[in-house]
């Protein structure tokens, strides 16, 4: 597509080609296909670009062309030709090209190799042989530019994800890199965190002149902060490569698996859809016209009563009272994860539970589940108080599965796998085979049924976790992150089977920090900050009520912006109208999703990379 | 958050805290090695005052490594039990003279020269292991792997050390938490299991742990790698301090540490300083 001549910002060397990709096809060893095709991309220096596109689209891979993970570390066939920073980063060494280009890893804990903050910044310094006494100095100006210099001392295990990640930020900032790459550096925050690193990486392109390429699928959070160009990739090619204004109105972004910003999704709802000269990729700065407002008003206004009805909770199935929980130690030194939480879970609700990270979500659940103990309070489950049992008696009622299905996940074939914890209970073989055939069927894993758990993808793997414990037949569901890392494609497949099993009448308790999953698929939300409950309402109302989101580090979506815009008094009816516009759309048998089932490629899910060697 | 450590740094200054890691180490291989030639009754003993001073120094409390502590005695006291069931003769043969103190079934016969030998092997563990326990607790971790690479041991050796150091807590908890989902499914790790059936879903708890500390592997040596690490032939750390004086006279204590036993091997005609002799 399109390149565009002029660019906002003035620049000396503006026409100099930092990173330049011609016709550049790569095939990993283990693969049978290509995973990039005819890849033709040109950054200049100072630009600051977002690569997004479904997992399997090959984004990931076009970042490790750019840093020299590929060929250097993950082998393959590569054709056309590469240069970053004035080499080619196939044929100088890793470390040559990281000089110029630096890059931090989606996961900010994983890449943290210092026992403190300090040194983990300082270790290119050391690989470089620095002298000893010219590091603080430079370890110190790195993280200012980062933003963590009043944590030099800490160690990784007292940090949030957002300060590592800030920490990776600064390890490559030491050695003044021309170019940052990020790789999905929104996947491990929260919203309010994610937006602070939009911010940051904002301010290093803006004040130090930085060039940008951040490869992600949370678009509307990248938005946030303007970037020049969008470059939008499916099926290891590049679609569309335009500034964002023109994706954002060209209806690409829906066709390719990535959730366009809710603002532009509602006015296409409306029947008002947005053109490129609006400017309509951020919800502020949108030029509306008076037909637009007027279609979102007659459209919120057609909705009538949605859900706006008092809640009447059906009968408690998990009643929390007073409940409070001291982690660390009872000397005092303890930290209050939860504190006076007090709560219904009607049988058959589907409830989410959101805040930030260290809110105390992930607390609550692992209270009940008896991973933690309770240090005030009762869990009472159909009326009786559940404290004196064991966690595997707790496991037969309330199953809860953990965010990363690596951490479950121990046997090799998936009948086996489900089979664990109902041999372990000592049910009979009769019956082991009966619940293992009915989960198979609720959670669509019965075509692999015989395949070896390595060769399943990250969701499919997330499926048997949830198989396995489904299997136990508990009453309530807990699931940790269910939707994490995922693009909207799979996201979008994953939630309606959990809304499925929902309505099969398991009561379902999502914890996340995705405000679109709790708006879409739950009726009720339980809002945490600081181990304390601060709302329980309708999604609708917590993410427009802008008290509530500052106070639990949550962000109000584009559609808010957009009712203040369009003068729509409550912005929680324009919020109630577009979800049940969403939900209306996602049950119709034609809903545009999917690409999902293809199966994703082997850098965004590692394990079928494994699978496949 | 993060629960406290079974063995790790305690950060309570004491004298032993501003001596650099390179002297600590030093003086604990010093303890280390000449522990391990000598088998003289006043050198244990030495050893063994040395590192009570030492503790009495650090302002480290038994209380912080009480955990340690506990194992080390077990073992400590199962060690002795096993050398007096296998080699109750064990003292006669080295000393080659045999006093019966008591008289037991068979073999196993109470002779003083074999609670002497069992007293020399005790006092190995009392002279080496505080010393080691307080060089862990009196370092900070980044200082570990910055003072073996300054005596002498490779960088990406020492490196390996101070990446273990940095992972331990990580994988404590990720044991902790796959521990209890397998629990919650059913699997039970604890007393109340058989031992048969405990060790089998031991299994599956390890399995999943195992397979993800393999993956973490691979993502931090793409991070070391794309941060440069082994590309050189050398290194510098960020954490290193200047050696001053009170570290050379550490040094020289350690070094004295391993002359003194070395040197009593030829006064004693042997390892042993035979009080049973003339």
């Amino acid at each position: 597509m399109t390149v565009p001549a002029d660019r906002d910002r003035p620049s000396a060397d503006a026409d100099e080609a930092v990173i330049e990709l011609r016709d550049v096809t790569f095939q990993y060893r283990a693969q049978s296909e290509p995973t990039l095709h005819g890849i033709d991309l040109t950054v200049r220096r100072g630009e600051k670009i977002a690569v997004v596109g479904a997992s399997g689209s090959g984004k990931s891979t076009l970042l490790s062309l750019l840093n020299g993970l590929v060929p250097h570390r993950f082998g393959g066939t590569l054709t056309g030709s590469v240069r970053v920073a004035g080499a080619e980063p196939a044929a100088v060494p890793l470390v040559r090209t990281a000089r110029h280009v630096g890059t931090v890893l989606q996961d900010p804990s994983g890449q943290f190799v210092g026992l403190t903050v300090a040194e983990d910044i300082a270790f290119s310094l050391e690989n470089q042989e620095v002298p000893s006494a010219q590091m603080p100095e430079r370890v110190r100006a790195a993280a200012t530019a980062a933003g963590i210099a009043d944590r030099l001392g800490a160690a990784p295990q007292d940090l949030s994800g957002g300060q590592k990640q800030r920490v990776s930020i600064a390890g490559v900032l030491v050695d003044e890199v021309d170019v940052l790459l990020f790789d999905e550096p929104l996947a491990m925050l929260d919203p309010a965190t994610g937006r602070e690193a939009v911010e940051l990486i904002d301010a290093l392109h803006r004040e130090r002149g930085i060039t940008i390429v951040i490869v992600e699928h949370r678009l509307e959070d990248v938005l946030h902060r303007d970037v020049d160009r969008i470059v939008l990739m499916a099926d290891g090619r590049i679609v569309a490569d335009a500034p964002p204004d023109e994706i954002v109105a060209s209806g690409m972004l829906e066709r390719h698996g990535i959730r366009p910003p809710l603002h532009v999704a509602a006015l296409a709802c409306a029947g008002a859809p947005v053109t490129a000269a609006q400017r309509p990729a951020n919800a502020e700065r949108i030029e509306l016209t008076e037909t637009q407002i007027a279609a979102i008003r007659t459209w919120v206004a057609s909705a009538g009563d949605l859900g706006g009805a008092p809640r009447t909770a059906p009968a408690g199935s998990l009643e929390i009272e007073g409940l409070g929980c001291v982690l660390g130690g009872g000397d005092g030194r303890g930290v209050r994860a939860l504190e006076g939480v007090s709560t219904r879970i009607g049988r058959g609700e589907m409830v989410g539970i959101l805040g930030s990270n260290g809110a105390g979500k992930s607390t609550l659940a692992r209270v009940i589940c008896g991973f933690e103990a309770a240090t005030a309070g009762v869990v009472r489950l159909d009326g009786i108080d559940i404290a004196p049992w064991p966690i595997a008696e707790r496991g037969e009622h309330v199953g809860f599965v953990l965010q990363e299905p690596g951490q479950m996940i121990s046997a090799s074939h998936i009948a086996e796998e489900i089979a664990l914890g109902l041999r372990a209970r000592g049910l009979d073989d009769a019956e082991i085979a009966r619940r293992t055939e009915s989960v198979l069927d609720v959670c669509g894993l019965r075509p692999f049924r015989t395949w070896p758990v390595s060769a399943l993808s990250h969701g499919q793997k997330k499926r048997l976790t949830i198989a396995a414990v489904l299997a136990l037949e508990p009453r309530v569901l807990i699931l940790d992150e269910p939707t994490a890392g995922q693009d909207f494609a799979h996201y979008t497949e994953f939630m309606d089977f959990l809304a499925a099993v929902n309505a099969g009448g398991t009561t379902v308790l999502l914890i996340t920090h995705d405000m679109h999953l709790a708006l879409e698929y739950t009726e009720r939300v339980l809002v945490m900050a600081q181990g304390r409950l601060l709302a329980d309402a309708h999604p609708a109302d917590v993410l427009t009520d802008a008290d509530i989101t500052a106070r639990a580090d949550l962000v109000t979506t584009g559609l808010y912006a957009l009712a203040r815009r369009c003068g729509i008094a409550d912005p929680s009816a324009l919020v109630r109208r577009f979800v049940a516009a969403d939900r209306a759309a996602r049950t119709r048998p034609d809903a545009p999703v999917t690409s999902a089932a293809t199966g994703a490629a082997p850098e965004d899910t590692p394990a079928a990379d494994g699978g496949a060697r | 958050m993060s629960p406290a450590p079974v063995l790790g740094y305690v950060d309570r200054p004491g004298w032993l805290h501003t001596v650099t890691g390179t002297a600590k180490l030093v003086l604990v291989v010093g303890a280390v090695v000449g522990a391990m030639i000598g088998f003289d009754l006043r050198y244990l003993l030495a050893l063994c005052a040395l590192s009570v001073v030492a503790w009495g120094v650090s302002r480290v409390r038994l209380r912080d490594l009480a955990a340690v502590l506990w194992i080390i005695l077990s073992f400590m006291v199962l060690n002795n039990l096993l050398i007096f069931a296998f080699a109750p003769g064990y003292g006669t043969e080295l000393f080659g003279t045999r006093h019966v103190l008591l008289d037991g079934p068979g073999r196993w016969d109470v002779t003083a020269e074999q609670l002497y030998y069992q007293l020399l092997v005790t006092l190995k563990y009392g002279a080496v292991l505080p010393s080691v326990l307080l060089f862990i607790a009196t370092t900070r971790p980044p200082e570990f792997a910055s003072s073996l690479h300054r005596i002498g041991v490779p960088y990406r050796v020492a490196y390996a050390v101070s990446l273990a150091l940095r992972y331990i807590p990580d994988v404590q908890r990720e044991f902790r938490t796959i521990s209890q989902a397998q629990q919650a499914r059913g699997l039970d790790t604890s007393s109340r299991a058989s031992i048969p059936v405990r060790v089998r879903n031991l299994v599956s708890v390890l399995l999943p742990l195992l397979l993800g500390s393999l993956e973490r592997i691979e993502t931090v040596s793409t991070a070391m790698e794309l941060r440069g690490f082994g590309r050189g032939r050398g290194r510098t750390w960020y954490d290193l301090r200047p050696l001053r004086g009170r570290d050379a006279a550490v040094m020289l204590l350690g070094v004295a540490l391993v002359i003194v036993p070395a040197v009593l091997l030829v006064v004693d005609g042997g390892r042993y300083w035979n009080v049973f002799a003339g």
